[in-house]
């Protein structure tokens, strides 16, 4: 049997382009294979990957093994398990990386359990413990009130990392590797679920992944109608409407509002919240936000320890004031 | 023949428990609580009971909730029962004090459902809010072989398929896949009912059965550890908060108006 060794990224395809979540798996993925003096590779599932793997190489991958199989051009998760498993018991990586996005949220815990080895989860940082041979990785928990630190006791090793924990290295035109062919055998009989129909529900105005500005709404709303003054103030300043699970749960606004670790994680450059504790199931979903501004009535709410402006206060008496000076200062 | 639906349900400590109340002894790497606050089912989990409830609504169906855990507060468990569920079973053992190995637990859990001879369908909720792994449903799935759907805000069966709406990110899929399988829900399905007095006064009647690991048939290599949990620790915040305080209240939401213009943020 092999020694393991080596970290292999499993790569992401978006639009026929290498994913976002590649180069941000690829830069998590070079510290490690750097401090283990091993290889730093990458598998894509697809179909024409060529460019895509030249990318990849660009992008700081040493190796790609390219796994080119037109049944692979609509995503299964069934069949990407396979080829996955495949691959890996051929390579014996020390080191598995994936994305702990949508499709990553059922392939990685399924991989690993098929592997039957342990998944680090939704891990914000990794680092190699070199004397242990082990992956530390730091991950969120009890919905981002604790870390805890956690390592996988066999091989390989997977880790799954939350999006945009790691930023992308510069992509290196002048960078060569290797590109791999690895043919694998896939049927379709495998698969276990069908899509029957696709329904989009695009959410009117600005999507919140998006907006440079979000205004959010919480519990102490109170109710629905509130969330027409939130969206006058966003249409002052053209941003996006949010909302805190409480609000969500209550109906007082669509499911597609909602901010939080089970909700979206978003980005902004201003995150203004209006009558949000700040409970850190929400703070997981909008903590990477530049500034994050709150209003709430009780001065030791958790938002004010994660806020860089803060207004104690009632919203009712605070928002319509706010409002009409925004508008003021933007119309001029 | 009546419809089998197996739901999991974990036991953890209320997630909406003040701020101030949330603690972890180092040492143990355990959060510690106040005996005032008790545990709840996990949340995600309440959903799965009502998934399985409503489709007992609209056929015959027979709902059995199972559990694992290292202590059980009884009058907690007992609210599925409550809310219409009609069989408990907790798996009972210190070996799962430290939940955060998904793969232990998955095995487990997997292990009972054999024993219970399996269901048509199971159903879980999509994570736990302690450890947020979201891997126990679906490494019961892979150890038992069966179709998976997750991410489900409804659940319905037809004949020999379960029909879910699974959420994508701006919507949702519709889904089909052969009984048995398993799905997981999340809290896009909607709020679970609430226990009626009839529910009640039926749960407090029934008894659940309890097992402990050494009740099912295991593989010894499934008990290997898979996780270690190194540390545990409330992370530093650092952020200062500059607080914007004026005459009153539309006072200071000015001020915070033209604070923000002042450092260009709008």
């Amino acid at each position: 049997m092999p020694e393991p060794t080596g970290v292999l990224v499993i790569g992401d395809i978006n639009e026929s382009q290498l994913g976002s979540t590649s180069k941000e798996l690829i830069a998590a993925g070079k510290g490690i294979a750097d401090s283990l003096n091993e290889t730093l590779s990458i598998a894509l599932l697809g179909s024409s990957l060529a460019s895509i793997a030249q990318h990849a190489i660009e992008a700081g991958a040493d190796q790609v093994y390219s796994i080119d199989n037109p049944v692979l051009e609509t995503y299964h998760v069934e069949l990407h398990l396979t080829a996955l498993c495949t691959l890996i018991a051929e390579t014996t990586p020390r080191i598995v990386l994936m994305g702990r996005t949508v499709e990553g949220r059922e392939l990685a815990p399924r991989l690993a359990f098929r592997l039957g080895v342990g998944l680090a989860q939704d891990c914000l940082e990794i680092s190699m413990d070199t004397s242990t041979g082990r992956l530390l990785a730091n991950r969120p928990v009890y919905g981002g009130s604790a870390v805890a630190v956690v390592s996988c006791e066999q091989n390989p090793q997977i880790a799954a990392i939350r999006p945009k924990a790691y930023e992308a290295l510069e992509s290196d035109t002048s960078r060569s590797g290797e590109i791999i062919a690895f043919p694998i055998e896939l049927n379709s009989s495998d698969i276990k679920t069908k899509v029957i129909d696709t329904v989009k529900e695009e959410a009117a105005g600005i999507k919140l992944e998006d907006a440079r500005i979000v205004i959010a709404g919480g519990r102490g709303l109170g109710g629905p109608e509130p969330f027409a003054d939130l969206q006058a103030l966003a249409d002052i300043l053209g941003a996006g409407v949010g909302a805190s699970r409480a609000a969500v749960d209550s109906g007082w606004v669509p499911y597609s509002y909602q901010v939080g670790l089970t909700g979206k994680t978003i980005t902004p450059e201003i995150y203004i919240t209006v009558a949000i504790s700040g409970a850190s199931q929400h703070m997981a979903g909008c903590s990477g936000s530049k500034v994050i501004v709150a209003i709430n009535k009780d001065s030791e709410a958790n938002i004010f320890k994660d806020a860089k402006y803060g207004v104690v206060g009632d919203w009712e008496a605070i928002l319509p004031a706010f409002t009409e000076s925004v508008r003021e200062l933007t119309q001029n | 023949m009546p419809l089998t639906i197996g739901v999991l349900a974990k036991q953890v400590i209320d997630p909406d428990m003040p701020t101030a109340a949330f603690s972890i002894d180092s040492n143990a790497h355990e959060v510690t609580v106040p005996a005032t606050i008790p545990p709840v089912v996990n949340g995600f989990d309440e959903n799965a009971v009502e998934a399985a409830l409503q489709i007992k609504d609209k056929q015959e169906a027979h709902v059995t909730v199972i559990s694992s855990g290292a202590s059980f507060a009884l009058d907690v468990m007992k609210k599925p029962l409550s809310m219409g569920a009609d069989d408990l079973v907790l798996i009972q053992d210190d070996a799962f004090k430290n939940s955060i190995d998904s793969f232990f637990t998955a095995q487990l859990l997997a292990a009972a459902i054999r024993k219970l001879g399996g269901f048509d369908l199971i159903i879980c909720g999509r994570q736990a809010s302690d450890w947020d792994n979201a891997q126990v449903p679906l490494g019961v799935a892979e150890f038992l072989g069966v179709a998976c759907i997750s991410l489900g805000r409804k659940v319905e069966v037809n004949s020999d398929k379960v029909i879910v709406e699974k959420i994508i990110p701006d919507g949702y899929e519709i889904v089909e896949a052969g009984l048995p399988a398993l799905v997981t829900v999340s809290n896009e399905l909607g709020q679970p009912r609430y226990p009626t007095l009839r529910g009640i006064m039926a749960a407090t009647r029934k008894k659940p059965t309890i097992w402990t690991t050494n009740d099912l048939e295991l593989d010894s290599a499934a008990l290997d550890p898979r996780i270690k949990l190194h540390d545990l620790f409330v992370p530093q915040r650092d952020q200062v908060c500059e607080m914007i305080e004026g005459d009153d209240a539309a006072d200071s939401a000015r001020l915070l108006a033209m604070k923000l213009r002042e450092v260009k943020l709008i």
